[in-house]
């Protein structure tokens, strides 16, 4: 969620005197120096050394120094036929296929239960301040903590929500819907949903109040109906504002690692792409490996960023 | 709801307040239950983890949760690392938004586009590369290595929002400061910098609460328990014996972190609203 929006940056004053602007640009790049120096150190290194480190075998604990293999990390067969490349490998793709279901789950039921929330909260009903405020509390709450409050519901024997299910008839005795390998994915996109939703809502509803209200009763004035009004005018007016919430939360939902990490560890039902690769990482010391399958991941995020930046058109000045 | 029927009205009405009432659940049944949850005790949690209510509410969780484990300390490291995030972020960026927002240099789009990209970048993609890197300069288990890995999700949020800020400020403010013979850094420090100040309060609480939240590197680059911020602390929660359930105390811990961060976020929702839309709608 710290991924800035774009579109916000406007074109500098034309104002600006020419004289001032003259010599300006080592002062500006003086400014710019301690800012880049980092951002160097944090991401630039870091990110060249993953890659190198991904076509090298290198296990931390045991090798001296990293070997240089090409791309055996990526695709590798032995004589015997065995695949020991990322892209052979089931558990890969089983991650990939997990991290997708998740994504389009929860983007898609975020999307339209924060829709609906944004909605009753521009509409005139009353409480709508309470309603607002309320749905704060579980953006404002910890991913950490969330992942552990829904754990405890989950229990099997302690948790409300399993007893629920159990009354219900959807679970046996001692069986909750994170222990079923079948339902455990939706149950963390109940989490996510539940813990981002108000995100989504906050963005659409700050879309919704840029309608100009007399649109609204000039429908009311030809007599459109409220449904008709929020297919014809509400939805295409929002449309933008959709597609950057939409698009932000695909982006973090593709990366997500914390929670389904700590609710479920590395099960194979519900492991991301992102916890297989620390999996690999740092559990099993595979810096070669393991960085492979961080390029992978980047690769994905890139393409997808890059969709974005161009179907969007975002301009920068 | 316009209609004149009386009974209409009503019916909409309550049907409104139901789906009000629905969602207030939906939204805050799951932070009650944590709080029910770290008032039971350890020794009553098994008989009384389904009841609605406390049975005999205690605080004896929110007691051991600071003796069993070094949770004071994690909360230490946390306020730390989280402020000075916090600062090192900002006080890089206004130098940077400055640059970006009144100067006119070639390569600037360049720059915004490649800031943009790094604040895409997925954490785990180079947390190799950082692992290695915080290992060699002995930065593993400290405040500074967290804080200095955590630039790469603030840094260019708070760049970029600044940006946008400092672009919005009147250059008539700058021109008389110039006029007048200040050095640039007088002039963003002393005409600039009190202009930015709400600009610098909503950037600046939206760090600190990414900051506070951070697992993947905290989890990553710390082993201590004594080292680890307080996200890690909570997600390896165990009870005082093998026997014990830890939810309670888990429970409590979640207590604690979060309730400062809810008084935070109600108090400047306002500021927090805006920040995180800021822009967004303009498409």
């Amino acid at each position: 969620m710290t991924t800035p929006l774009p579109s916000q940056p406007r074109a500098a004053s034309p104002r600006a005197g020419r004289g001032l602007q003259a010599g300006r640009t080592r002062v500006a790049l003086l400014l710019l120096v301690p800012m880049l120096l980092v951002l160097a150190a944090v991401a630039g290194y870091p990110l060249l050394r993953t890659i190198y480190l991904s076509f090298t075998e290198y296990n931390i604990l045991t090798d001296p120094a990293p070997k240089w293999i090409g791309l055996g990390n990526y695709w590798f067969t032995t004589e015997d036929g065995v695949g020991l490349g990322v892209l052979q490998i089931p558990e890969w793709w089983q991650s990939v296929w997990n991290t997708v279901k998740f994504t389009v789950g929860s983007v898609l039921l975020e999307t339209v239960l924060g829709l609906a929330f944004a909605l009753m909260i521009n509409s005139k009903i009353r409480g709508r301040g309470l309603l607002r405020t309320a749905i704060l509390v579980p953006w404002a709450i910890p991913t950490v903590v969330s992942a552990q409050m829904w754990n405890w519901m989950y229990n099997d024997s302690f948790g409300i929500i399993s007893d629920w299910g159990q009354r219900l008839g959807f679970l046996e005795a001692g069986q909750s819907f994170l222990s079923n390998p079948d339902t455990a994915l939706a149950a963390l996109i109940a989490v996510d949903v539940w813990k981002t939703t108000p995100f989504m809502a906050l963005l659409l509803l700050a879309g919704l109040q840029t309608i100009p209200s007399d649109m609204y009763e000039a429908a009311d004035v030809d007599g459109a109906s409220k449904w008709t009004q929020f297919w014809r005018l509400t939805l295409p007016l929002l449309t933008p504002a959709l597609l950057v919430a939409l698009i932000f939360r695909t982006l973090d939902a593709l990366r997500v690692f914390d929670m389904p990490y700590i609710v479920k560890g590395n099960a194979p039902e519900t492991i991301t792409m992102s916890i297989y690769a620390r999996q690999e990482l740092i559990l099993n010391s595979q810096f070669g490996f393991g960085s492979a399958i961080s390029v992978l991941i980047f690769l994905i995020i890139m393409v997808f960023t890059a969709i974005y930046v161009t179907s969007l058109r975002v301009k920068f000045d | 709801m316009n209609s004149k029927n009386p009974v209409v009205r009503t019916v909409t009405l309550v049907f409104f307040w139901l789906v009000v009432a629905v969602v207030l659940f939906y939204v805050l049944f799951p932070f009650y239950w944590a709080i029910k949850t770290s008032l039971t005790s350890s020794a009553r949690l098994s008989a009384e983890a389904l009841q609605w209510f406390p049975g005999a509410p205690s605080f004896q969780n929110f007691r051991d949760v600071f003796t069993g484990a070094p949770f004071g300390r994690n909360l230490l490291n946390s306020v730390v690392v989280a402020t000075g995030t916090v600062v090192l972020s900002l006080l890089l960026s206004v130098l940077a938004a400055y640059a970006l927002g009144k100067f006119r240099f070639r390569g600037k789009t360049i720059l915004m586009y490649l800031i943009l990209a790094v604040s895409v970048f997925p954490q785990i993609a180079v947390l190799s590369g950082l692992y290695t890197m915080i290992k060699t300069f002995g930065l593993y288990n400290s405040w500074g290595g967290l804080i200095l890995s955590y630039m790469i999700f603030t840094l260019p949020f708070t760049v970029w929002t600044l940006t946008a800020f400092v672009r919005e400020i009147p250059t008539e403010l700058e021109e008389a400061a110039y006029v007048d013979g200040a050095s640039p850094l007088q002039t963003l420090f002393r005409v600039l910098l009190p202009v930015m100040t709400p600009a610098l309060v909503t950037t600046g609480l939206l760090a600190f609460i990414n900051a506070w939240n951070e697992f993947l590197f905290a989890l990553t680059f710390t082993t201590d328990a004594s080292a680890a911020t307080v996200p890690p602390a909570i997600a390896n929660f165990t009870g005082a014996s093998q026997y014990e359930s830890p939810f309670g105390l888990t429970m409590a811990a979640s207590v604690i972190v979060t309730i400062p961060l809810i008084i935070l976020v109600l108090v400047f929702q306002r500021n927090i609203v805006s920040g995180l839309t800021a822009g967004a709608v303009k498409g």
